[in-house]
């Protein structure tokens, strides 16, 4: 039983980056922003993040003590998700004032994202750096997680998994039931017809393509600061493009993104979890660890296809608004 | 109302069109193009050329500031970066053996944008090619010029089949080809991985990584390193240019790609052409890993390299998905590669060879927003076909 938990919630933790991708793809994408970029955008966080944390950390220490730790690891984070807007706001600019090509602008921003973090890392990161402060510690939430079982598995995490819980609902419940929710559907679907009602187009579509790439920093900042505790390149390692296919297979809705980004959270968790069960069982042995690995890919293009999966994408996704001249 | 709400969400174009025009199977692209002039032709070069210069020079404070500001240094570095794409000895053979795998991969890219499909699985089909060919060419035996067509022939048809998937399932199910074409390059990865350390292993205990071909599979090398896959690229293009320009087929592919409404509506076969150019494009992509092997690896080992397939979408995008742009795109592409490699070397490893990135990326941004590069220069540039076109990808659509 033990086991059973331990396996859920990796793959609940594996879930986190995903998910946070997958909503900051939500974000522009329903408002007509295709965004291609959350993998820079996730690389990018979780650089800045780790550097942020590393050289605040000595300083720190100083003036708080013990809690520098977390102090650094806050102010990390704070900058994690402001490198990610700040690239939102780049994709914003060039794909709706200058009105690129969509694709491209999310193209340009991971190619940027692997150079800049590539020359960062060689000249700030390696030898000589400051020690860094590692990474955030669980955080059981009281009384919740003394349940058994389930207190274990939902309430005995590090911040950034409740932080993907609490923005699932979030953006759910300002999709669907705010005013601000219908702003950004409707110019998703028709900025003609939200552009006649008086809703300002190009300004919702700027502020939730630069809050989308914040999340992605955020998802990034899970990487280093969460998991690893130090940063290594392109350590992002697809995860955005991953988290693109959950946002699809969620079919632009939140909760729909999470339940994909957990399919892929176990996929993962059976990987993990094949390599030592492989060395003490001889008949699971015969089958090959790679097949565990594929399985969650599979099984993506399996549901996709068996739920008779037609994707519809916001109707005025990848597309500029011109504007009404009067 | 479907083919309505295609055609009202694209920008409004900036002249009244002749009537003719907003008709929905008449597309602008489709009309017999006007021969190129070396006058209209240097226009057209004055973008991306700007934009090539303005990029470089945008690293001079990147570099600048990862070298302390030595301008010896910074000197070397850039040294290292001309000489290792253009003037060290073998240096440019080099920069071409580089973009060859580029150009496959970008012809695949662009044919599959120009025909409504976002084909990201070139990485994958590009390994699965590499794959077929690396078998053929160490386990089969046969005559020598004989076994390289084989081979190739392999790849190809690898690349197609694994193209041809994602190509099915969006026309049967209606899945979207993005989402397994990643999906795709995954299990290619893992198919990959298991095939070399198992049944394609070479025997030889102290390697993971397949046999070597057999000497009668190599592709000819004419001058160094450089092989005659570059002749096969160049002929990939002049097919590709061929197929989409002068063919039916490549009529009916870009229709499609346009506008699929339109095409419905003229009796085009949608699912069978969906599945036909995602495959061809795979198979493009598939051809490319069949010549990096015969042609400069000759073994593969685990891991092997699928980073040629992602850097398709800019290669592809800079040359503005036609032939000859993705040809020339590949080779800058090659040059920078192999530039960045010797710049980290003679800049002591302060500059990581990354730094190239950036310069890819201001490149690909000026392409894509000409207004950017015309604000900077005070410039009245013709509008690029990016502009013209309205939109050279077309998103999820």
């Amino acid at each position: 039983m033990d086991d059973l938990t331990g396996f859920l919630k990796l793959a609940l933790i594996t879930a986190t980056p995903i998910a946070l991708g997958a909503y900051a793809g939500i974000m522009s994408e329903r408002t007509g922003v295709v965004n291609i970029a959350i993998e820079g955008m996730m690389l990018t966080g979780a650089m800045v993040a780790q550097l942020a944390a590393m050289y605040l950390y000595q300083p720190l220490q100083g003036m708080f003590g013990d809690a520098a730790v977390l102090v650094s690891l806050l102010l990390g984070t704070i900058a994690g998700i402001g490198s990610g807007a700040l690239l939102g706001g780049l994709h914003a600019v060039t794909s709706i004032r200058f009105k690129a090509d969509q694709i491209i602008s999310g193209t340009v921003i991971n190619l940027l994202a692997w150079g800049v973090t590539g020359w960062v890392f060689q000249r700030w990161m390696t030898a000589g750096a400051p020690t860094a402060p590692g990474t955030f510690p669980r955080l059981p939430i009281p009384l919740l997680s003394q349940i058994p079982i389930v207190g274990d598995l939902f309430f005995n995490h590090q911040p950034l998994v409740y932080t993907m819980f609490l923005l699932t609902g979030i953006l759910y419940y300002v999709l669907f039931f705010t005013p601000w929710g219908l702003h950004m559907r409707a110019v998703g679907e028709h900025p003609r017809a939200a552009d006649t009602v008086g809703i300002k187009v190009n300004r919702v579509r700027y502020i939730c393509t630069i809050v989308g790439g914040a999340i992605a920093g955020l998802a990034g900042v899970w990487l280093t600061l969460e998991q690893v505790g130090a940063f290594s390149l392109r350590m992002s390692a697809g995860r955005g493009f991953i988290a693109l296919a959950a946002m699809i297979f969620g079919r632009w809705h939140p909760i729909g993104a999470l339940g994909a980004s957990l399919l892929f959270g176990l996929g993962t968790a059976i990987q993990i979890r094949a390599a030592s069960l492989t060395a003490t069982d001889s008949a699971l042995a015969l089958i090959p660890t790679q097949v565990y690995q594929a399985i969650p890919y599979l099984l993506t293009i399996v549901a996709l296809a068996g739920l008779g999966g037609k994707a519809t994408p916001p109707a005025a996704s990848g597309q500029p608004y011109e504007g009404q001249k009067s | 109302m479907q083919h309505l709400k295609h055609r009202t969400n694209i920008s409004a174009p900036r002249s009244p069109a002749p009537l003719l025009l907003t008709h929905p199977l008449i597309h602008p692209s489709t009309h017999p193009p006007v021969p190129p002039t070396l006058k209209t032709t240097l226009r057209q070069l004055t973008l991306p050329l700007l934009a090539i210069l303005t990029a470089i020079v945008l690293t001079v404070p990147v570099i600048g500031f990862a070298l302390d500001w030595n301008w010896a240094k910074i000197a070397a570095a850039y040294g290292g970066l001309l000489d290792g794409a253009l003037f060290k000895r073998y240096a440019f053979s080099n920069t071409l053996v580089a973009a060859i795998p580029l150009m496959f991969t970008g012809l695949a890219l662009a044919l599959g944008f120009r025909t409504g499909v976002f084909n990201i699985g070139a990485p994958g089909q590009f390994l699965i090619g590499a794959t077929c060919a690396v078998f053929v060419g160490y386990a089969i035996p046969l005559p020598p010029v004989i076994h390289p067509i084989a081979a190739l022939t392999a790849g190809i048809l690898g690349g197609a089949f694994w193209g041809a998937i994602p190509g099915y399932l969006k026309a049967r199910f209606g899945s979207h080809e993005v989402i397994n074409t990643i999906m795709l390059n995954y299990l290619a990865f893992f198919l990959q991985d298991w095939l070399v350390k198992n049944p394609m292993k070479d025997p030889n205990p102290g390697v993971i990584r397949t046999p070597e071909i057999l000497q009668t599979a190599e592709l000819f090398r004419f001058y160094d390193r450089l092989h005659i896959g570059l002749f096969l690229a160049l002929l990939a293009a002049y097919g590709v240019w061929y197929l989409l320009n002068k063919t039916t087929l490549g009529y009916e592919l870009r229709t499609v790609g346009s506008n699929p409404e339109a095409a419905k509506y003229a009796g085009m076969k949608l699912g069978r052409l969906t599945i036909l150019s995602i495959a061809l494009s795979g198979a493009l992509a598939g051809l490319g890993g069949a010549v990096q092997i015969l042609g400069v690896d000759h073994a593969m080992p685990v891991l092997y390299s699928s980073d040629y397939g992602f850097d398709a979408i800019p290669v592809a995008l800079l040359g503005q998905n036609q032939p000859i742009g993705v040809i020339l795109s590949a080779i800058l592409f090659g040059a920078l590669r192999n530039g960045s490699d010797l710049m980290q070397l003679r800049s002591g490893g302060a500059v990581s060879r990354e730094v190239i990135f950036i310069v890819q990326a201001v490149i690909l941004l000026f392409v894509a927003a000409p207004a950017i590069v015309r604000g900077l220069y005070r410039l009245k540039l013709p509008q690029s076909e990016i502009e013209k076109e309205g939109s050279l990808t077309r998103g999820w659509g």
